[in-house]
């Protein structure tokens, strides 16, 4: 995984995976602070406690086609990488939340990558999914909610294609509006 | 032309696509549509397959062809990986390895146009009894 959006859409996954109705991404980038700040929860089935000490482990997956579990370790060492730190929390029923906070100007950060796809991505392939995705910077904050979308374009079920690239350059716009970062 | 900035662009945009009669009964009937699954769990993402998502997407829908493409979590093939799963209707599901952006146009033009089959797929190895 070579960009921190890639890890996004990754644990967005296990979210979905999870059965959420509600997945809330939050990403705030600080120069002033120096550091990145990414959350993401869910109000899917969520984990026992036996579990959640075991999803940081590679050799651990709920999974039954293998039996490595990579997508939570990759990410843990990104943000390790970075002088960082990870906190997964999750309860049964509930839902799972995953914070993580990293210095934005440490020269082994991966770039942002193309977020505003990754979006287009996951709202179009789950539509039944309400995303909110939140990004701050020291210029400004942007926030989509896809409820707000589905009801201002009056859509029920899945998003028409030809929409989509619309949809990305809207958030394209909006980030390129608060980016602080050259 | 302006960038789409507001969710007021967005529906602005939204109408002139609905003026081009681009209207679509995907979400109603999605078995009489071709089917495209992108699996994109950590090994598939970590081999390219947003690329070869967002590339199934615009190129179907530019090429007019009605198509629902989902997302998948792993089918085991993560040695292949990317790898897609595409059912034509009436036929049975045929998944693809290593698929690149033009292993993905090649599908297109030779599978999903006209049925014809493609270097990459991988077969099916196991059928549990049920099934029969």
């Amino acid at each position: 995984m070579k960009e921190i959006s890639l890890h996004i859409m990754d644990l967005v996954q296990n979210s979905i995976r999870a059965k959420a109705s509600e997945i809330e991404i939050w990403v705030w980038e600080s120069i002033q602070e120096n550091l990145l700040k990414i959350e993401i929860r869910d109000n899917g089935c969520g984990m026992s406690k036996e579990i959640l000490q075991k999803v940081t482990d590679p050799f651990f997956t709920s999974r039954t086609t293998r039996k490595v579990g990579l997508g939570i370790p990759l990410f843990k060492q990104m943000v390790e990488t970075c002088n960082g730190r990870f906190r997964i929390a999750s309860d049964l029923g509930i839902g799972t939340q995953v914070i993580s906070v990293l210095e934005l100007n440490n020269i082994d950060r991966q770039p942002m990558g193309d977020i505003a796809g990754v979006m287009v991505l996951l709202i179009s392939a789950n539509p039944a999914i309400r995303f909110f995705y939140t990004h701050k910077t020291d210029s400004g904050q942007y926030r989509l909610d896809t409820k707000e979308i589905k009801e201002a374009l009056g859509i029920n079920g899945s998003y028409d294609p030809g929409i989509l690239k619309y949809l990305k350059e809207m958030i394209y716009e909006n980030l390129k509006e608060i980016e602080t970062s050259s | 032309m302006t960038k789409v900035k507001s969710l007021a662009d967005l529906k602005r945009m939204q109408e002139e696509l609905q003026g081009k009669l681009k209207v679509r009964e995907r979400a109603t009937n999605p078995e009489g549509h071709v089917q495209v699954k992108v699996a994109m769990a950590t090994c598939g993402i970590a081999s390219g397959a947003k690329g070869v998502m967002e590339f199934m997407m615009e190129e179907l829908d530019k090429r007019n062809i009605d198509a629902v493409i989902t997302q998948t979590g792993c089918m085991g093939y993560c040695y292949a990986e990317p790898t897609i799963e595409v059912t034509i209707p009436g036929k049975e599901p045929v998944v693809f390895g290593y698929v690149d952006i033009r292993k993905a146009d090649e599908i297109i033009e030779k599978y999903i146009k006209n049925g014809e089959y493609v270097d990459g797929i991988i077969p099916v190895n196991y059928e549990s009894i049920d099934n029969k």
